[in-house]
Protein backbone atom coordinates (compact mmCIF):
# COMPACT_ATOMS: atom_id res chain seq x y z
CA UNK A 1 0.00 0.00 0.00
CA UNK A 2 1.30 3.47 -0.80
CA UNK A 3 1.91 6.01 1.95
CA UNK A 4 -1.02 8.03 0.66
CA UNK A 5 -3.41 5.10 0.74
CA UNK A 6 -2.20 4.02 4.18
CA UNK A 7 -2.64 7.52 5.62
CA UNK A 8 -6.10 7.86 4.08
CA UNK A 9 -7.13 4.49 5.47
CA UNK A 10 -6.02 5.47 8.97
CA UNK A 11 -7.78 8.84 8.64
CA UNK A 12 -11.01 7.10 7.65
CA UNK A 13 -10.70 4.77 10.63
CA UNK A 14 -10.21 7.68 13.06
CA UNK A 15 -13.01 9.73 11.49
CA UNK A 16 -15.28 6.70 11.81
CA UNK A 17 -14.78 6.73 15.59
CA UNK A 18 -16.55 10.10 15.75
CA UNK A 19 -16.24 12.32 18.79
CA UNK A 20 -13.81 11.51 21.54
CA UNK A 21 -15.01 11.34 25.15
CA UNK A 22 -15.51 14.79 26.73
CA UNK A 23 -12.32 16.20 28.24
CA UNK A 24 -12.86 18.45 31.25
CA UNK A 25 -11.06 21.81 31.51
CA UNK A 26 -8.47 22.02 34.31
CA UNK A 27 -10.26 24.97 35.89
CA UNK A 28 -13.73 26.42 35.72
CA UNK A 29 -14.02 29.77 33.90
CA UNK A 30 -12.35 32.13 36.37
CA UNK A 31 -11.53 35.81 36.74
CA UNK A 32 -7.75 35.56 37.35
CA UNK A 33 -7.20 33.73 34.04
CA UNK A 34 -9.48 36.23 32.29
CA UNK A 35 -7.47 39.08 33.76
CA UNK A 36 -4.16 37.54 32.70
CA UNK A 37 -5.50 37.16 29.18
CA UNK A 38 -6.82 40.75 29.04
CA UNK A 39 -3.53 42.07 30.37
CA UNK A 40 -1.43 40.14 27.83
CA UNK A 41 -3.67 40.94 24.84
CA UNK A 42 -3.98 44.54 26.04
CA UNK A 43 -7.78 44.42 25.85
CA UNK A 44 -9.46 47.08 28.01
CA UNK A 45 -13.00 45.96 27.22
CA UNK A 46 -15.01 46.78 30.39
CA UNK A 47 -17.45 43.89 30.02
CA UNK A 48 -15.24 41.03 31.07
CA UNK A 49 -15.95 40.96 34.79
CA UNK A 50 -17.82 37.77 35.58
CA UNK A 51 -17.98 37.04 31.84
CA UNK A 52 -15.18 35.62 29.70
CA UNK A 53 -14.04 37.02 26.34
CA UNK A 54 -15.45 34.65 23.72
CA UNK A 55 -12.08 34.31 21.97
CA UNK A 56 -10.78 32.68 25.19
CA UNK A 57 -12.92 29.58 24.73
CA UNK A 58 -10.07 27.34 23.56
CA UNK A 59 -7.84 28.57 26.41
CA UNK A 60 -9.97 26.86 29.06
CA UNK A 61 -9.37 23.38 27.66
CA UNK A 62 -5.72 23.69 26.61
CA UNK A 63 -3.72 20.68 27.76
CA UNK A 64 -1.21 22.78 29.71
CA UNK A 65 2.54 22.61 30.30
CA UNK A 66 2.73 18.86 30.87
CA UNK A 67 -0.47 18.02 29.06
CA UNK A 68 -0.82 14.70 27.31
CA UNK A 69 -3.34 13.81 24.71
CA UNK A 70 -5.97 11.29 25.69
CA UNK A 71 -5.83 7.96 23.84
CA UNK A 72 -9.01 8.60 21.88
CA UNK A 73 -8.04 12.16 20.87
CA UNK A 74 -8.43 12.12 17.06
CA UNK A 75 -6.00 14.97 16.38
CA UNK A 76 -3.31 13.29 18.48
CA UNK A 77 -3.87 9.96 16.75
CA UNK A 78 -3.66 11.54 13.29
CA UNK A 79 -0.51 13.49 14.26
CA UNK A 80 1.24 10.26 15.32
CA UNK A 81 0.40 8.57 12.03
CA UNK A 82 1.75 11.51 10.04
CA UNK A 83 4.84 11.72 12.28
CA UNK A 84 5.61 8.11 11.43
CA UNK A 85 5.16 8.85 7.73
CA UNK A 86 7.83 11.57 8.02
CA UNK A 87 5.56 14.61 8.26
CA UNK A 88 7.12 15.81 11.47
CA UNK A 89 6.39 19.55 11.61
CA UNK A 90 3.07 21.17 12.33
CA UNK A 91 1.58 24.60 11.85
CA UNK A 92 -1.97 25.81 12.50
CA UNK A 93 -3.61 27.30 9.40
CA UNK A 94 -7.29 27.90 10.18
CA UNK A 95 -9.45 28.46 13.22
CA UNK A 96 -13.16 29.11 12.77
CA UNK A 97 -14.86 29.66 16.10
CA UNK A 98 -18.59 30.13 16.68
CA UNK A 99 -19.79 31.29 20.08
CA UNK A 100 -23.38 30.35 20.94
CA UNK A 101 -23.27 32.42 24.11
CA UNK A 102 -20.86 34.18 26.48
CA UNK A 103 -19.44 32.13 29.35
CA UNK A 104 -19.86 33.02 33.01
CA UNK A 105 -17.27 32.70 35.75
CA UNK A 106 -17.80 29.39 37.55
CA UNK A 107 -18.96 27.42 34.51
CA UNK A 108 -16.89 24.31 33.92
CA UNK A 109 -16.26 23.49 30.26
CA UNK A 110 -15.52 20.22 28.60
CA UNK A 111 -14.57 19.66 24.98
CA UNK A 112 -15.19 16.91 22.44
CA UNK A 113 -13.33 16.59 19.15
CA UNK A 114 -13.82 14.60 15.97
CA UNK A 115 -11.71 14.26 12.84
CA UNK A 116 -13.44 15.94 9.92
CA UNK A 117 -11.04 15.75 7.02
CA UNK A 118 -7.49 14.74 6.05
CA UNK A 119 -6.24 15.93 2.66
CA UNK A 120 -2.87 15.42 1.03
CA UNK A 121 -0.15 15.20 0.22
CA UNK A 122 -0.05 18.84 -0.92
CA UNK A 123 2.93 20.90 -1.93
CA UNK A 124 3.07 24.04 0.19
CA UNK A 125 5.53 26.86 0.74
CA UNK A 126 6.70 25.06 3.88
CA UNK A 127 7.11 21.65 2.28
CA UNK A 128 4.97 18.67 1.36
CA UNK A 129 2.21 18.07 3.85
CA UNK A 130 -1.28 17.02 4.85
CA UNK A 131 -4.10 19.31 5.98
CA UNK A 132 -5.87 17.85 9.00
CA UNK A 133 -9.22 19.36 9.98
CA UNK A 134 -10.96 18.68 13.28
CA UNK A 135 -14.21 19.88 14.74
CA UNK A 136 -14.51 20.62 18.45
CA UNK A 137 -17.53 21.41 20.57
CA UNK A 138 -17.38 22.98 24.02
CA UNK A 139 -20.01 21.98 26.52
CA UNK A 140 -21.38 23.23 29.83
CA UNK A 141 -23.19 20.14 31.02
CA UNK A 142 -25.35 19.08 28.06
CA UNK A 143 -25.37 22.50 26.45
CA UNK A 144 -23.12 23.16 23.45
CA UNK A 145 -21.75 26.68 24.04
CA UNK A 146 -19.14 27.04 21.29
CA UNK A 147 -17.74 25.24 18.27
CA UNK A 148 -14.54 25.31 16.30
CA UNK A 149 -13.21 24.00 13.01
CA UNK A 150 -9.46 23.81 13.36
CA UNK A 151 -7.02 22.99 10.58
CA UNK A 152 -3.34 22.24 10.82
CA UNK A 153 -0.72 21.52 8.18
CA UNK A 154 1.46 18.57 9.11
CA UNK A 155 4.51 18.75 6.85
CA UNK A 156 8.01 17.62 5.99
CA UNK A 157 10.19 20.71 6.35
CA UNK A 158 11.48 21.61 2.88
CA UNK A 159 14.88 22.61 4.17
CA UNK A 160 16.28 21.73 7.53
CA UNK A 161 18.74 24.31 8.86
CA UNK A 162 22.28 23.60 7.65
CA UNK A 163 25.55 23.92 9.47
CA UNK A 164 27.84 26.73 8.36
CA UNK A 165 29.73 25.71 5.24
CA UNK A 166 33.40 26.44 4.83
CA UNK A 167 33.81 29.86 3.28
CA UNK A 168 36.10 30.63 0.38
CA UNK A 169 39.29 32.65 0.70
CA UNK A 170 38.98 36.01 2.37
CA UNK A 171 39.34 37.87 -0.92
CA UNK A 172 36.13 36.30 -2.27
CA UNK A 173 32.73 36.76 -0.65
CA UNK A 174 31.80 34.10 1.87
CA UNK A 175 29.22 31.45 1.02
CA UNK A 176 26.47 31.85 3.60
CA UNK A 177 24.21 29.04 4.77
CA UNK A 178 20.66 29.64 3.58
CA UNK A 179 18.19 31.02 6.10
CA UNK A 180 15.91 28.04 6.81
CA UNK A 181 12.80 29.70 5.36
CA UNK A 182 14.48 30.16 1.97
CA UNK A 183 13.32 27.69 -0.66
CA UNK A 184 14.40 29.24 -3.90
CA UNK A 185 12.78 28.56 -7.24
CA UNK A 186 15.44 26.62 -9.09
CA UNK A 187 17.04 28.03 -12.21
CA UNK A 188 17.01 25.86 -15.32
CA UNK A 189 20.61 24.97 -15.97
CA UNK A 190 21.74 24.17 -19.51
CA UNK A 191 24.98 24.00 -21.48
CA UNK A 192 24.98 27.77 -21.95
CA UNK A 193 24.48 28.59 -18.26
CA UNK A 194 26.20 25.68 -16.51
CA UNK A 195 29.46 27.65 -16.01
CA UNK A 196 27.52 30.37 -14.17
CA UNK A 197 25.96 28.02 -11.57
CA UNK A 198 29.21 26.10 -11.22
CA UNK A 199 30.74 29.48 -10.39
CA UNK A 200 28.20 30.41 -7.72
CA UNK A 201 28.79 27.04 -6.05
CA UNK A 202 32.44 28.06 -5.75
CA UNK A 203 31.66 31.59 -4.61
CA UNK A 204 32.49 33.09 -8.01
CA UNK A 205 30.35 35.44 -10.07
CA UNK A 206 31.22 34.51 -13.66
CA UNK A 207 30.60 36.71 -16.69
CA UNK A 208 30.52 35.14 -20.14
CA UNK A 209 33.40 36.33 -22.30
CA UNK A 210 33.60 35.74 -26.02
CA UNK A 211 36.39 33.33 -26.94
CA UNK A 212 36.82 35.23 -30.20
CA UNK A 213 36.65 38.98 -29.56
CA UNK A 214 36.58 39.10 -25.75
CA UNK A 215 33.20 40.83 -25.47
CA UNK A 216 31.62 40.43 -22.05
CA UNK A 217 27.97 39.47 -22.12
CA UNK A 218 25.15 38.56 -19.77
CA UNK A 219 22.77 36.76 -19.73
CA UNK A 220 24.71 33.88 -21.27
CA UNK A 221 24.11 32.67 -24.80
CA UNK A 222 25.70 30.28 -27.28
CA UNK A 223 26.97 32.87 -29.77
CA UNK A 224 28.69 36.24 -29.57
CA UNK A 225 26.40 38.97 -30.92
CA UNK A 226 29.48 40.95 -32.01
CA UNK A 227 31.71 38.47 -33.87
CA UNK A 228 29.57 35.33 -34.08
CA UNK A 229 32.08 33.10 -32.29
CA UNK A 230 30.59 30.09 -30.51
CA UNK A 231 33.34 29.24 -28.06
CA UNK A 232 32.51 31.35 -25.01
CA UNK A 233 34.79 31.56 -21.98
CA UNK A 234 34.24 33.50 -18.78
CA UNK A 235 35.94 35.82 -16.40
CA UNK A 236 35.30 36.08 -12.68
CA UNK A 237 33.73 39.35 -11.63
CA UNK A 238 34.97 41.20 -8.60
CA UNK A 239 31.38 41.11 -7.42
CA UNK A 240 30.73 44.84 -7.19
CA UNK A 241 28.31 47.09 -8.99
CA UNK A 242 25.61 49.73 -8.73
CA UNK A 243 21.83 49.49 -8.80
CA UNK A 244 20.77 50.43 -12.33
CA UNK A 245 17.06 49.89 -11.67
CA UNK A 246 14.82 47.80 -9.44
CA UNK A 247 11.29 46.64 -8.71
CA UNK A 248 9.71 45.85 -5.33
CA UNK A 249 7.67 42.70 -5.80
CA UNK A 250 4.51 42.64 -3.66
CA UNK A 251 2.22 40.36 -5.60
CA UNK A 252 1.65 37.60 -6.63
CA UNK A 253 3.14 35.33 -3.98
CA UNK A 254 6.21 33.41 -5.10
CA UNK A 255 6.78 29.91 -3.71
CA UNK A 256 9.35 29.95 -0.96
CA UNK A 257 9.62 33.75 -0.90
CA UNK A 258 8.14 36.22 1.49
CA UNK A 259 6.80 39.35 -0.14
CA UNK A 260 7.73 42.12 -0.55
CA UNK A 261 11.20 41.54 -1.98
CA UNK A 262 13.43 43.58 -4.24
CA UNK A 263 14.64 42.47 -7.66
CA UNK A 264 17.36 44.79 -8.92
CA UNK A 265 19.18 45.21 -12.19
CA UNK A 266 22.82 45.57 -11.18
CA UNK A 267 25.37 47.18 -13.45
CA UNK A 268 28.61 45.39 -12.65
CA UNK A 269 31.88 47.29 -12.53
CA UNK A 270 32.90 45.08 -15.47
CA UNK A 271 30.11 46.64 -17.54
CA UNK A 272 27.38 44.03 -17.95
CA UNK A 273 24.03 44.15 -16.16
CA UNK A 274 22.66 41.29 -14.12
CA UNK A 275 19.32 40.70 -12.39
CA UNK A 276 19.21 39.56 -8.78
CA UNK A 277 17.50 39.91 -5.46
CA UNK A 278 18.68 42.86 -3.38
CA UNK A 279 18.61 42.59 0.40
CA UNK A 280 18.02 46.07 1.78
CA UNK A 281 16.31 49.32 0.94
CA UNK A 282 16.97 49.93 -2.74
CA UNK A 283 17.95 53.14 -4.50
CA UNK A 284 19.23 53.73 -7.99
CA UNK A 285 22.99 54.30 -8.06
CA UNK A 286 23.56 52.52 -4.76
CA UNK A 287 26.85 50.58 -4.49
CA UNK A 288 26.26 46.87 -3.95
CA UNK A 289 28.22 43.67 -3.57
CA UNK A 290 27.34 40.09 -4.34
CA UNK A 291 26.39 37.56 -1.66
CA UNK A 292 26.19 33.81 -2.27
CA UNK A 293 23.53 31.81 -0.47
CA UNK A 294 23.89 28.04 -0.51
CA UNK A 295 20.49 26.41 -1.06
CA UNK A 296 21.76 22.84 -1.25
CA UNK A 297 24.74 20.95 -2.68
CA UNK A 298 23.64 21.64 -6.25
CA UNK A 299 22.51 25.22 -6.03
CA UNK A 300 23.98 28.44 -4.70
CA UNK A 301 22.08 31.64 -5.47
CA UNK A 302 23.77 34.99 -5.95
CA UNK A 303 22.07 38.07 -4.55
CA UNK A 304 23.07 41.60 -3.67
CA UNK A 305 23.48 43.76 -0.62
CA UNK A 306 24.41 47.40 -0.11
CA UNK A 307 28.09 48.12 0.25
CA UNK A 308 29.60 50.91 2.27
CA UNK A 309 31.30 53.50 0.05
CA UNK A 310 35.03 53.49 0.08
CA UNK B 1 -21.84 50.95 11.12
CA UNK B 2 -22.57 50.48 7.46
CA UNK B 3 -21.27 48.27 4.69
CA UNK B 4 -18.02 49.75 3.47
CA UNK B 5 -17.12 51.41 6.77
CA UNK B 6 -13.42 50.99 7.48
CA UNK B 7 -11.95 50.27 10.89
CA UNK B 8 -9.07 52.52 11.94
CA UNK B 9 -5.68 50.95 11.22
CA UNK B 10 -4.18 49.43 14.36
CA UNK B 11 -0.56 48.46 15.01
CA UNK B 12 0.65 45.83 17.46
CA UNK B 13 4.35 45.69 18.30
CA UNK B 14 5.12 41.99 18.68
CA UNK B 15 7.94 42.33 21.20
CA UNK B 16 9.37 39.10 22.64
CA UNK B 17 7.57 39.97 25.89
CA UNK B 18 4.30 40.27 24.01
CA UNK B 19 4.78 36.98 22.15
CA UNK B 20 5.65 35.11 25.36
CA UNK B 21 3.13 36.68 27.72
CA UNK B 22 0.23 36.09 25.30
CA UNK B 23 1.34 32.49 24.64
CA UNK B 24 1.34 31.78 28.38
CA UNK B 25 -1.92 33.67 28.99
CA UNK B 26 -3.54 31.43 26.36
CA UNK B 27 -1.97 28.35 28.02
CA UNK B 28 0.02 27.50 24.91
CA UNK B 29 3.37 26.14 26.05
CA UNK B 30 4.74 25.09 22.63
CA UNK B 31 8.44 25.98 22.69
CA UNK B 32 8.29 27.93 19.39
CA UNK B 33 6.28 30.60 21.22
CA UNK B 34 8.76 31.22 24.05
CA UNK B 35 12.18 29.65 23.34
CA UNK B 36 14.13 31.36 20.61
CA UNK B 37 16.93 28.75 20.42
CA UNK B 38 14.46 25.93 19.89
CA UNK B 39 12.37 27.99 17.47
CA UNK B 40 15.48 28.55 15.32
CA UNK B 41 16.45 24.87 15.59
CA UNK B 42 13.04 24.00 14.20
CA UNK B 43 13.65 26.15 11.15
CA UNK B 44 11.90 29.32 12.28
CA UNK B 45 13.60 32.70 12.29
CA UNK B 46 12.47 33.58 15.83
CA UNK B 47 9.65 32.88 18.28
CA UNK B 48 6.25 33.76 16.87
CA UNK B 49 2.70 34.53 17.98
CA UNK B 50 0.40 31.55 18.60
CA UNK B 51 -2.97 31.15 16.92
CA UNK B 52 -5.03 31.64 20.08
CA UNK B 53 -3.44 35.07 20.47
CA UNK B 54 -4.15 35.97 16.86
CA UNK B 55 -7.81 35.08 17.49
CA UNK B 56 -7.76 37.30 20.59
CA UNK B 57 -6.18 40.22 18.72
CA UNK B 58 -8.71 39.98 15.89
CA UNK B 59 -11.55 40.00 18.42
CA UNK B 60 -10.02 42.97 20.26
CA UNK B 61 -9.53 44.93 17.01
CA UNK B 62 -13.22 44.62 16.24
CA UNK B 63 -14.60 45.27 19.74
CA UNK B 64 -12.23 48.25 20.27
CA UNK B 65 -13.91 49.77 17.21
CA UNK B 66 -17.50 48.52 17.67
CA UNK B 67 -17.67 49.16 21.41
CA UNK B 68 -18.28 46.90 24.38
CA UNK B 69 -22.04 46.58 23.81
CA UNK B 70 -21.74 44.36 20.74
CA UNK B 71 -21.72 40.58 21.03
CA UNK B 72 -19.04 38.59 19.22
CA UNK B 73 -20.61 35.59 17.49
CA UNK B 74 -17.84 34.22 15.27
CA UNK B 75 -14.12 34.66 14.69
CA UNK B 76 -12.91 32.84 11.56
CA UNK B 77 -9.25 33.19 10.73
CA UNK B 78 -6.77 31.87 8.22
CA UNK B 79 -3.08 32.14 9.01
CA UNK B 80 -0.37 33.07 6.53
CA UNK B 81 3.09 34.37 7.35
CA UNK B 82 4.09 33.90 10.99
CA UNK B 83 4.22 37.04 13.14
CA UNK B 84 7.72 36.88 14.60
CA UNK B 85 9.13 38.68 17.60
CA UNK B 86 10.06 42.28 16.61
CA UNK B 87 7.49 42.34 13.78
CA UNK B 88 4.88 45.09 13.65
CA UNK B 89 1.47 43.59 13.04
CA UNK B 90 -0.83 46.06 11.24
CA UNK B 91 -4.56 45.47 11.27
CA UNK B 92 -7.05 46.68 8.67
CA UNK B 93 -10.78 46.01 8.61
CA UNK B 94 -14.00 46.78 6.82
CA UNK B 95 -17.71 46.07 7.24
CA UNK B 96 -18.65 43.75 4.38
CA UNK B 97 -22.15 42.55 5.31
CA UNK B 98 -25.02 43.82 7.38
CA UNK B 99 -28.27 41.98 7.97
CA UNK B 100 -30.42 43.78 10.58
CA UNK B 101 -28.30 43.62 13.73
CA UNK B 102 -25.73 41.15 12.38
CA UNK B 103 -22.54 42.56 10.91
CA UNK B 104 -19.65 40.82 9.21
CA UNK B 105 -16.27 42.52 9.39
CA UNK B 106 -13.38 41.46 7.21
CA UNK B 107 -10.01 41.74 8.95
CA UNK B 108 -6.43 41.52 7.69
CA UNK B 109 -3.34 41.55 9.92
CA UNK B 110 -0.13 42.15 8.02
CA UNK B 111 3.58 42.18 8.79
CA UNK B 112 6.51 43.09 6.56
CA UNK B 113 6.58 39.43 5.47
CA UNK B 114 3.00 39.43 4.19
CA UNK B 115 -0.47 38.65 5.48
CA UNK B 116 -0.25 37.04 8.90
CA UNK B 117 -4.00 36.64 9.25
CA UNK B 118 -7.07 37.14 7.10
CA UNK B 119 -10.50 36.49 8.45
CA UNK B 120 -14.00 37.56 9.30
CA UNK B 121 -15.67 38.47 12.57
CA UNK B 122 -19.43 38.31 12.98
CA UNK B 123 -20.93 40.58 15.61
CA UNK B 124 -24.42 41.40 16.80
CA UNK B 125 -25.16 45.01 17.68
CA UNK B 126 -27.67 45.89 20.43
CA UNK B 127 -31.28 46.47 19.36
Amino acid sequence: MTDKAAIEKEAARIAEQGECAPRLARDPVNQPMINNWLEAIGDEHPGYTGTAPPAMVQVWTMAGLHGQRTLDDPLGAMMSILDEAGYTSVVATNSDQTYHRYLKVGEHLSVTTSLEDVTGPKRTGLGEGWFVTTRSTWWVGDEAVAEMRFRVLKFKPAHAPRPETASAQSSTPAVQPAPPEVQAIRPSVNRDTEYFWEGTRQGELRIQRCGGCGLLRHPPGPMCPECGATKPKYLVSEGYGVVYSYVVHHHPQVPGKQTPFVIALIELDEGVRMLGELDGVPSVGQRVEVVFTKVDDDLTMPSWRPRADR
Amino acid sequence: MRIGDSLPEWHVEATPTFVISTALATRDFQDVHHDRDLAIQRGSKDIFINILTTTGLVQRYVTDWAGPEVLVRQVNIKLGAPCFAYDTLKFFGQVVEREQRDLTIEVVGRTAHGDHVTGTVKIEVPA
